[in-house]
């Protein structure tokens, strides 16, 4: 079987890359750091509407089942004077430690003075968190918060996950949208 | 939504320790549809917790998770649970339980959609609960 148009159109590329001078290119490229920066000031935005370092995390265990799995990704916020309440779904870090644990929060124990401390467990752990704080630690504060989990959706992160176990995926995901962005052609 | 409860204390460490026995009778309804049951086609599953709220001289607020439960799509909506004893340990901050007159247990529920908003809903209807002055030094379990 011959594909004789999808050959002609092959040609064509080729024929456009040849064809396009030094300005036609700067002129892509400029689109594509547009699309870039675009993107950017988006997710900046979301970190200041939501007030949150991280308005949007993917799930990386199974801690949470059967609520939420790995895979899926959660919407945050973290406004300031938003108290921490026993029953919330809360997005943590571990003093020194990147990866942000999403957990319950079981116990609560609030000053006066707004001072809060509070304890949190995985819905499908059988203990409490203690064993996961720093050494030494038994409560979480206020400042160990990234954000608390206001809606959810199913599975869209696995991408992340997929990019970060498989290096190579991401790689060739990133290529396939730059010759995109590069090739593509306003008629 | 009604819940009985019978208590005593006993000091672990340094902390307050809380034994509560309880019953729960609940309906959990949607009372935006007009009372339907609450497992519409965008909930996957309840996570409900019965919270102990109190005030201690050294913290103005206090809540302690005393019991959890996850109801899945298709479970009966309602709750009619005798004799449950807490699921977690009731350790105060301190020693705040002995004497204290007003703790409050509410039954509350995250709601986990399939996709969207997760709502933290408390039930209505609570129960207050007084711990007596003194220990107990015998352990009732």
């Amino acid at each position: 079987l011959c594909w004789p148009g999808s050959g002609g159109a092959a040609m064509d590329l080729f024929g456009d890359l040849r064809r396009m001078n030094k300005r036609q290119l700067y002129y892509q490229v400029l689109n594509f750091a547009m699309i870039v920066s675009s993107a950017l000031m988006i997710w900046k935005g979301l970190i200041v509407v939501t007030g949150s370092e991280s308005p949007i995390v993917v799930v990386l265990s199974g801690s949470m089942e059967p609520a939420f799995h790995r895979g899926d990704l959660l919407f945050l916020t973290n406004f300031h004077d938003d108290p921490i309440r026993a029953g919330e779904i809360v997005v943590f870090k571990v003093e020194g430690r990147d990866i942000p644990i999403v957990h319950r929060v079981i116990k609560v124990h609030e000053k006066g003075n707004g001072n809060i401390k509070f304890l949190t467990k995985g819905d499908n752990n059988e203990v409490d968190d203690r064993g996961l704080y720093k050494e030494g630690q038994n409560w979480l504060e206020k400042k160990d918060v990234v954000g608390r989990a206001r809606g959810f959706l199913p599975y869209v992160g696995m991408v992340t996950i997929i990019m970060n176990d498989y290096p190579k995926f991401k790689y060739a995901l990133l290529a396939v949208m730059g010759a995109y962005v590069l090739l593509k052609r306003e008629s | 939504l009604r819940k009985n409860v019978e208590d005593f204390t006993g000091p672990r460490e340094r902390s307050d320790l809380g034994f509560v026995t309880f019953d729960i009778t609940a309906d959990i309804l949607n009372e935006k549809n007009g009372l339907q049951t609450i497992f519409d086609w965008n909930v996957k599953q309840l996570f409900l917790y019965l919270s102990a709220e109190y005030s201690t001289k050294n913290n103005a607020l206090n809540q302690v998770v005393l019991w959890d439960k996850i109801m899945l799509r298709g479970d009966n909506p309602r709750l009619s649970l005798k004799d449950m004893k807490s699921k977690y340990f009731f350790f105060d901050d301190g020693n705040g339980l002995k004497g204290n007159r007003n703790i409050t247990l509410t039954l509350s529920w995250n709601v986990v959609p399939n996709a969207g908003i997760l709502p933290l809903v408390t039930g209505s209807g609570h129960v207050s609960v007084p711990f007596p002055d003194t220990y107990e030094t015998t352990k009732s379990y």
